[in-house]
């Protein structure tokens, strides 16, 4: 099979021309052999579904009230009926369509308060590694103070002074967040410039954009992938967390938090109502941490050769 | 009848990687004398130090694997074992207590948190039932056997306190500390400076003058070999090319392959107007399982049956064997 | 060594007027503190009566000197709920809170340790699976909501532990089981991929190669070089700890700060809520403090160096 291109190597393992085939091939055997990564793309995609087609899946609005058929319990215990498979809130609401559109909230603020702690935290990171000197002193200060505190107090405080709305909870995340964002930026920006391969090609005239965009991008994109989920998955959390001390959204939007937060007077009376909000959010969590592992060790070549 | 210390045969290593299969050691073959100094020659990825850590399971399985081969080991008490069969509990009595290794970089070969000298006495304790204090006592002596000085406070010292040539003495101290017969050292002195390489190389003769060990030295630098070995073994993409005694190799090379390294060696006192012969081409892709002769691709002698089958390990007297069809 | 220290101490203290700062900010951030905290049907005159009173009415930098001055000496001024020194109202609830967070690092790291340190030995096997599983829940389940699922269980089923309340030591094993949860999960999967990267060290290929015995090198060799970097980690989770208790306590009713943190979110009294934010930060910043000096103690690198 002489249709590889046969380059120099270094060591044992040979570089070859890999075409898109090879890569998609390979992406395929690494899933494969970390089947259970399937489960969490799985579960991340009927979220996404669940959020964006909220309104088609389900048979009411999430807020119409019905109080003929108030505090019914799930389909399946004695007193629930097929029409409300989850059962019913205290004020007549279904209880599945409600977590349905749930989805939207805690998606919605996970990934757009991600998006913009990732954005927010790659620029930060890259200018403190890049400058260097002063600039990064001042600029990881504050940073380093955000991230040495206790995170949760912090955004409690923050959350109550704003008051309740979906921007505020949006941007408390991204800007809160973008720390972490920062921190693994500079760590990582600053060990590939250090990298000889890098500095080889400074010294062969690359231009710094260049520099940038050959060879600190493509190597950012594993560790900030990961990060992400990571940070989704913790966010959904936050925003349950915010939800149930009457922090997060108003009260009129459908949010699992909200969700706990009204369940608890009726904790042992009518335990769905509580029981189904955690459940979504373990669900969903669930499926953010098993693909953030895996693509954790896909992207970390050192886990990648120590594997059992 | 001559008894051998070390007969390796048939060895085959791969490594089973998410990439592909890796065809590391393709077949390695080579028979040891006791006291007896080979040493292996090769390029990087010719598969020199896979081969070796092969034989004392050094290497991660998964993703390694020794598919074939046996290395018949003979123990101090007589006995002849197969390296690859062994059980855990055999093949540990025989590591580090009748074989030493010495790794290629010490600075990540010695644990950073523990004193030097209590990686010395680990050995002692363990394989010569020694108690701590006599452990102590016989890793004073070997640091100041290694050249180390100061012995006494060196002992409590981190890896990290060292110099690369003072790690590379510990490392040497640690493999022969048991009184090992035979030591194997991956290229030791490739990480050093040359004048360090120059000490070390002289302290281990040295050694194994005084301790009688029979040694593998895998190097890839030819000049070095020269000094060192009784015989040499070219190794070429895993597989051997030619094995003799070392003045013989450098004298009257045979393999293709060997000439061509051989020509690829600065001299000194060349004339100035010579170059420097350089093989063209690269080592093949080890993914590829070859069923040919390796160096096919680069060889300027070659005719059309290299591509057709491996060439047997020819003799040509004297210990002298090339694997290379123009001698048949 | 003690250069390194002294520059830990220093940036602590930098660190703990920064908190200073920020939680004087953060009650300005809409603006005029005083409408954060009345209550909204209040008139015109006793918004500026509360304004005088706080001295909101000064130049924000006097403010400012004021609020640090103040601060070093304890002083947060009183609760508007309890009309009470803050900081005193803070103290009282503090052990509680330290029990708690204490059980719950103590479960945290008595499971997850040993088990990471399984799981990454025979990766690939049952405890590597249970490990992971547990990693995984740990992290996947929300832990308050896990509390409340206890309650649920305890309270209606059985009656083994006492789900509100701090009335008798058995009451802790529920509120710091739910509260280790997460942190155990995190140590599990850091001491795991920790003895997973140390495994595959050159100097752990060279013990093997001395022949030593398996159980000398899974103690001298892998776990003392996992354990020194999952100091810093552990001072890190019981702050995180100390943190999250704010959900914890208010679902068992713990009598802690971070329940009181809840409650005076409630009641809008922004003093006291300053008063805990800030105490609790700063001793999250000594406990990272104490645990970067452990460090340095511990790795010989650092002990040593020139």
């Amino acid at each position: 099979m002489q249709d590889k291109l046969i380059t120099s190597k270094a060591d044992t393992l040979l570089e070859v021309q890999y075409t898109w085939w090879d890569k998609m091939s390979r992406l395929g055997r690494l899933l494969w052999r970390d089947r259970i990564a399937i489960v969490g793309i799985l579960i991340f995609l009927s979220v996404v579904v669940a959020a964006v087609f909220a309104p088609i899946l389900t048979p009411y609005k999430p807020l119409e009230q019905n109080l003929y058929a108030s505090k019914l319990p799930p389909a399946w215990v004695a007193g629930g009926m097929w029409e409300h498979p989850f059962g019913t809130d205290n004020l007549g609401r279904d209880m599945f369509t409600r977590i349905v559109y749930g989805a939207r909230v805690s998606l919605g603020v996970s990934f757009f308060g991600a998006l913009i702690a990732a954005f927010i935290g790659v620029l930060l990171g890259s200018i403190a590694a890049y400058a260097g000197g002063k600039l990064d002193e001042v600029i990881m200060a504050p940073i380093n103070l955000v991230l040495s505190l206790p995170y949760l107090l912090f955004v409690v405080f923050i959350a109550s002074v704003l008051g309740r709305s979906l921007i505020n909870v949006i941007l408390i995340f991204g800007v809160t967040n973008a720390p972490i964002f920062a921190r693994v930026t500079r760590g990582e920006v600053l060990r590939i410039r250090q990298s000889p391969y890098v500095e080889s090609a400074i010294c062969a005239g690359a231009g710094w954009a260049r520099i940038l965009i050959i060879h600190i991008l493509p190597n950012l994109v594993g560790p900030l992938v990961t990060l992400m989920s990571f940070q989704i998955s913790a966010m959904i959390f936050y925003e349950a967390g915010l939800g149930f001390i009457g922090l997060s959204v108003p009260p009129t939007v459908p949010s699992w938090g909200n969700m706990l937060a009204e369940g608890r007077r009726y904790l042992t009376s009518y335990p769905w109502l509580t029981t189904f909000p955690g459940l979504a959010i373990m669900y969903t969590s669930l499926g953010m941490n098993l693909l953030g592992d895996w693509i954790r060790d896909v992207s970390d070549p050192r886990i990648r050769r120590a594997r059992r | 009848m001559m008894n051998y210390l070390l007969e390796v045969e048939e060895l085959v290593t791969k490594f089973y990687t998410v990439d592909g299969v890796i065809h590391a050691v393709n077949g390695l073959h080579f028979k040891l004398k006791e006291g007896e100094t080979l040493a292996i020659v090769g390029e990087s990825g010719s598969g020199k130090s896979v081969a070796m850590m092969s034989l004392l399971s050094l290497l991660p399985t998964p993703p390694a694997k020794i598919e074939h081969g046996a290395a018949y080991f003979t123990r101090k008490n007589g006995r002849r074992v197969n390296l690859i069969q062994q059980k855990y509990h055999e093949l540990n009595d025989i590591r580090g207590g009748e074989v030493g290794f010495i790794f290629q970089d010490p600075v990540t070969s010695l644990n950073p948190i523990l004193p030097i000298g209590k990686q010395i006495s680990e050995s002692l304790i363990r394989h010569l039932g020694l108690s701590t204090r006599e452990a102590y006592e016989k890793s004073i002596e070997l640091l100041d056997r290694v050249g180390i000085g100061d012995p006494k406070l060196r002992y409590r010292y981190y890896p990290f306190q060292l110099s690369g040539g003072m790690r590379q003495r510990v490392m040497i101290a640690i493999a022969v500390a048991c009184n090992p017969s035979l030591v194997i050292a991956d290229e030791p002195t490739t990480a050093l400076d040359v004048t360090i390489q120059a000490q070390i190389v002289d302290l281990f003769k040295k050694l194994r003058e005084d301790l009688k060990m029979a040694t593998i030295w895998i190097s890839h630098d030819l000049g070095l070999v020269a000094t060192l070995a009784d015989r040499v073994l070219v190794m070429y993409a895993g597989q051997v090319v030619e094995t003799a005694k070392v003045d013989d190799l450098y004298e009257r090379p045979m393999h293709p392959y060997t000439i061509g390294l051989l020509g690829a060696v600065p001299g000194m006192g060349m004339e100035r107007s010579k170059r420097l012969v350089s093989i063209e081409g690269a080592p093949p892709d080890l993914m590829i399982p070859i069923h040919h002769c390796p160096f096919t691709w680069r060889c300027s002698r070659v005719e059309k049956r290299c591509w057709e089958t491996r060439p047997p390990l020819i003799e040509l007297g004297g210990e002298h064997e090339v694997a290379c069809f123009l001698y048949e | 060594m003690l250069k390194y220290i002294l520059s830990k101490v220093f940036q602590s203290l930098l660190l703990a007027f920064g908190v200073l700062v920020l939680a004087f900010l953060m009650v300005r951030m809409t603006g005029d503190p005083t409408s954060l905290m009345v209550s909204r049907n209040a008139t015109a005159e006793e918004r500026a009566a509360f304004r005088e009173a706080m001295g909101f009415n000064r130049p924000v930098l006097v403010q400012f000197v004021d609020w640090i001055r103040k601060s070093l000496s304890g002083d947060f001024g009183n609760s508007l709920h309890f009309k009470e020194p803050a900081l005193d109202l803070v103290l009282q609830r503090l052990p509680a809170t330290l029990i708690l967070a204490l059980t719950g690092l103590g479960m945290a790291i008595l499971i997850g340790i040993p088990l990471g340190f399984l799981s990454g030995l025979k990766a690939g096997g049952i405890i590597d699976a249970v490990g992971r599983l547990i990693a995984l829940m740990g992290q996947s389940i929300p832990n308050f909501w896990l509390g409340l699922i206890l309650i649920l269980i305890f309270a209606q089923k059985l009656g083994w532990f006492p789900v509100f309340g701090f009335d008798e030591p058995k009451a802790v094993v529920l509120p710091g089981f739910v509260l280790s949860l997460p942190v155990m999960g995190e140590l599990l999967r850091l001491t795991r991929s920790a003895v997973l990267e140390t495994r595959s060290e050159d100097f752990v290929r060279t013990a093997y190669s001395k022949g030593l015995r398996r159980r000398t090198i899974y103690i001298d060799h892998i776990l003392l070089n996992v354990l020194i970097p999952l100091v810093s980690v552990i001072g890190v989770e019981f702050g995180y700890m100390l943190g999250g208790s704010i959900y914890i306590e208010t679902v068992f009713s713990w009598p802690g700060m971070g329940q009181l943190v809840g409650q005076a979110l409630g009641w809008r009294d922004y003093p006291l809520v300053q008063a805990i934010v800030v105490f609790t930060s700063i001793v999250v910043l000594t406990l990272n403090l104490v645990t970067d000096i452990l460090y340095a103690i511990l790795d010989p690198r650092i002990r040593h160096a020139r």
